[in-house]
């Protein structure tokens, strides 16, 4: 028998206009812990997915060899009757279920259709002492903190016979005590010769279980770390992940900085749901004219909540703080306040939060700013045609017609509708989310040109984004936040990707 | 140069329905021997569909929102009995009563709009929950008995005819001066709508096909007033009717209100984050909603000349399906009023055509529900195709 228990060949996954995963090799050795590491879009999660059979045989290409037999998965149960199991960042309990029903969705122990529920909490109670988990087997799973839940994932896992575990950022929400035991089960099952895979940003727990790190940068394998032979530090895997080349990517800019047009001061949200949970902590930030500020950090560092709670406090409750605008203090109460006051925030997620889809791209443009285009609640169109054009015509939406609706148009041109609809509601401040996420090349140059045009016009623009590339290339300043505080401030001369870096991963942030 | 099969695809999905009702019309035309297109019969259509048509006009905001209301039926019978109280048994003044009812209407669209907009308990649920409650107070309201007749002015809503100024004997001069009015402003807007679209560079479709268009329009306008004049006139109930479509076939296209209750529809998280005050559009078009229950409950008192505990018994599913057999989505975002009243028209030949052949209430249920399904089906069918 090979040494290798999972081998994937050449992988290459391509999205409409974006290549996710550009030939990447990896593979894992028999009853190692195996860490997967990089920056947020470098292509961890999907090769999990192509791995898994979420993304079936057929739509990338490469091979996948799991003990030295090809393997072509069409869905996740063809990988899980194989013995590979991964477990996803967002767990996929049913909440109003017990841990014995959740156990075996799927994998029922029936006789004809009729449960043998003795069977099925005896084989529980088993594996829950296996996962080092003393609960009732017939408790709900709602009723458990989520590094329980995590537990129960695992044992889940167990159940479906498993020889290759995977992981995506199965520490992300647990604190520090319920993140060791977690681990400890790792070196356990790997000490009873079950491999796992780890996806992780907090390389400490990498550095400290895995055996080896694979480092994926832009969809493509950068370097695989040997933990035994290779002295391995943070410092080192951070290089690994950013990398070192900055070619043309940007397009020039001259900053003209002014005055400060926009301020946040003390600003604290909690969580809707979950009222305890701070999402912004006292988070004081600023913004002067024409300078384009950037907010880096990981994913669920608060930085989207943080931006939707200013808008018009369109999520978080509890919100405090003050806000101020050119030096007075605005009131940014509500949604149509906020862009009233001239503030505007452009989604993360055009398709959920941004669009209409089934409807009209000029519809979409003008929606924030209707009465720009009407009288007395009377819509002009030859007004509002000519208007939505315009926009076509400055930011280069291709399309058709103007008529087309906006579910057909590629995902760079439905980011460009969204700055449109961002543009003619004529903000001062503009705050982007993720402008480029999932775009090609091509259309993020023309985003980051549209972005350098409106701070040349004198705009404050606050970006949001995980690219730490795009945030050293386009900002003037940088805050980084984590765990909804800011942690660091550097100006774009000061910043490189080893120092934003640090400050998102490190556990004990340099206070300035 | 597009062929006269391309335009005919091309514009299908938006003539489809209007295709269907012709169809249907023709079929009963030929099965009644006639009878269907008999001025009285015709007369008999407008009123007997007017309140659903009327109430379809709220309910296709409400779908376009993305919601369901299945209350109005009960609405319009408590409205109903609370005219009939009022007038009735208390004698108030008819007009005074009337405006009293349509506020009731409007405060029980609030009640309806309060809970599903502010405390976002799902609309089928709040409303089926009055659809029991009116009911059932209209039951206490009546005593089981009907309350009537009303005075003659409130009767004449949907009894009485508009004046005829020729004074012609067995023809309505009048009514056909409408039409011919009605005729000239809807050309009118036809080619103001097609002139602006050339100048904005959009492609219209060729110009033979816009005469043909409006030659059918006035044909099918000057026809229907044809016979109506042949008949009695224009009824009262039109008066109130035909404004109200148009009143609200320009407020879903041309208004800003209109474009948030469909960009609300079609989704709902990204009108929020561009302003669009949700809540409280939503809780508008539930007041809407009922101010429009309201008035076709008084339709139906003044038809039936009495507050009965029945009316408007199954009035819900009747307004439903004319929004969705007029294209409207039940996932909210999509729908017209033109649809809307065409589906109404369209329901209202169905069950008119059956009666006439004498078919039995039993199975004109199960045809109606077949055709629902047919016409919804079609649409589906549709979009997927050119999808």
């Amino acid at each position: 028998m090979s040494d290798t228990i999972l081998e994937m060949r050449n992988i290459t996954k391509t999205f409409p206009g974006v290549k996710a995963l550009d030939n990447v090799s990896f593979s894992v050795k028999r009853g190692e812990i195996h860490a997967l590491v990089g920056e947020n879009g470098a292509g961890k999660s999907t090769l999990m997915k192509v791995l898994s059979g979420v993304y079936p045989y057929g739509t990338y290409d490469g091979e996948i060899y799991f003990e030295g037999k090809e393997c072509r998965f069409h869905d996740i149960s063809q990988s899980e009757a194989v013995g590979l199991v991964i477990i996803h960042q967002e767990l996929a309990l049913i909440p109003y279920l017990s841990i014995t029903e959740n156990l075996f969705l799927g994998n029922e122990r029936a006789k004809n259709g009729i449960i043998d529920w003795n069977e099925s909490v005896s084989r529980t109670k088993e594996l829950l002492e296996k996962v080092g988990l003393y609960e009732s087997p017939n408790t709900l799973i709602t009723n458990m903190g989520v590094g329980k839940q995590q537990l129960v994932e695992i044992a889940k896992a167990l159940a479906k016979e498993v020889k290759l575990l995977i992981l995506d950022e199965p520490t992300a929400s647990l604190n520090e005590k319920d993140s060791e035991k977690l681990l400890q089960l790792l070196l356990q099952f790997k000490s009873h010769g079950i491999a796992s895979i780890l996806i992780s940003h907090k390389l400490s727990e990498v550095s400290k279980v895995a055996d080896s790190i694979t480092i994926l940068r832009d969809g493509a394998t950068i370097e695989t770390l040997d933990a035994h032979k290779d002295v391995i530090t943070e410092d080192r895997i951070i290089r690994g992940m950013v990398g070192r080349d900055m070619t043309h990517r940007f397009p020039p800019r001259e900053s003209n900085i002014g005055e400060v047009i926009f301020e946040v001061k003390n600003w604290n949200a909690y969580h809707p749901i979950h009222e305890h949970r701070k999402v912004s902590d006292n988070v004081n930030i600023k913004v002067r004219k024409g300078e384009v500020v950037g907010i880096a950090g990981l994913m669920g560092a608060g930085r989207t909540e943080l931006a939707m709670s200013i808008f018009g406090r369109a999520y978080g409750s509890r919100i405090s703080g003050q806000a101020f605008k050119n030096g007075k203090e605005i009131d940014l109460s509500s949604i149509d306040k906020a862009i009233a006051n001239g503030v505007a925030y452009a989604t993360e997620d055009r398709k959920a939060y941004g669009l209409i889809l089934i409807e009209q791209i000029k519809d979409n443009i003008t929606l924030a700013n209707l009465e720009e285009i009407s009288e007395a609640g009377i819509v002009n169109e030859p007004k509002e045609l000519t208007v939505t054009r315009e926009y076509r015509d400055k930011l280069n939406i291709k399309c058709s017609s103007i008529l087309q609706l906006a579910v057909n148009l590629s995902g760079g041109n439905q980011q460009k509708v969204v700055l449109s609809k961002w543009l003619f509601a004529n903000p001062d401040i503009l705050i982007l989310d993720e402008p480029t996420r999932g775009i090609d090349v091509g259309a993020k140059y023309e985003i980051y040109t549209i972005i350098n045009r409106l701070a040349s016009e004198g705009k404050g623009i606050i970006m949001i984004s995980s690219e730490l590339p795009e945030i050293l290339g386009i900002c003037d300043r940088i805050y980084v936040m984590r765990d909804g505080k800011i942690v660091g401030e550097m100006t774009a001369k000061e910043a490189s990707q080893e120092l934003v870096m640090k400050y998102i991963m490190t556990q004990e942030a340099i206070e300035q | 140069m597009k062929t006269l099969s391309n335009l005919f695809k091309n514009n299908i999905r938006e003539y489809g329905m209007l295709i269907a009702l012709v169809a249907i019309m023709i079929f009963f035309y030929f099965v009644t021997d006639g009878i269907l297109m008999r001025p009285v019969n015709i007369t008999n259509l407008v009123l007997q569909n007017s309140y659903v048509i009327i109430m379809a006009l709220g309910m296709l905001l409400i779908i376009v929102s993305g919601w369901i209301d299945l209350s109005v039926g009960s609405i319009a019978a408590f409205v109903g009995a609370i005219a009939g109280v009022m007038m009735v048994k208390w004698g108030w003044n008819w007009a005074l009563a009337m405006v009293v009812c349509l506020l009731v209407g409007g405060l029980i669209g609030a009640w309806h709009g309060y809970w599903v907009a502010y405390v976002k308990i799902p609309a089928f649920i709040v409303t089926l929950a009055g659809m029991l409650i009116f009911r059932g107070l209209t039951l206490v309201m009546v005593r089981g008995e009907a309350i009537g007749p009303f005075p003659v002015q409130f009767s004449r809503i949907s009894a009485g005819f508009i004046p005829d100024f020729f004074k012609m004997q067995g023809f309505h001069l009048t009514t056909i001066l409408i039409g011919i009015i009605v005729s000239i402003l809807l050309i009118w807007s036809d080619l103001r709508t097609r002139q602006n679209q050339m100048k904005y560079g959009f492609e219209v479709t060729p110009f033979y096909f816009f005469v043909a268009k409006q030659v059918l329009i006035t044909a099918a306008v000057m026809g229907f007033c044809y016979l109506m004049a042949s008949y009695k006139g224009i009824p009262n109930v039109l008066v109130i009717m035909f404004p109200l479509v148009a009143a609200y076939a320009f407020l879903t296209n041309q208004t800003v209100i209109g474009r948030r209750i469909y960009a609300l529809g079609g989704n709902e998280k990204a009108a929020r984050l561009s302003g669009v005050n949700t809540p409280r559009l939503l809780f508008l078009t539930f007041v809407n909603m009922g101010v429009l229950a309201a008035l076709a409950g008084m339709i139906v008192a003044a038809r039936l000349n009495s507050a009965t505990p029945n009316a408007g018994e199954g009035f819900e599913l009747d307004v439903i399906a004319a929004c969705f057999i007029g294209g409207a989505s039940a996932s909210g975002g999509i729908g017209t009023v033109i649809g809307a009243v065409v589906g109404a028209f369209f329901i209202g030949v169905m069950n008119n055509g059956m009666s006439l052949l004498g078919v039995g209430i039993d199975w004109q249920q199960a045809i109606k529900g077949f055709v629902l399904l047919l016409a919804v089906f079609f649409d589906v069918y549709n979009k997927n195709k050119s999808s």
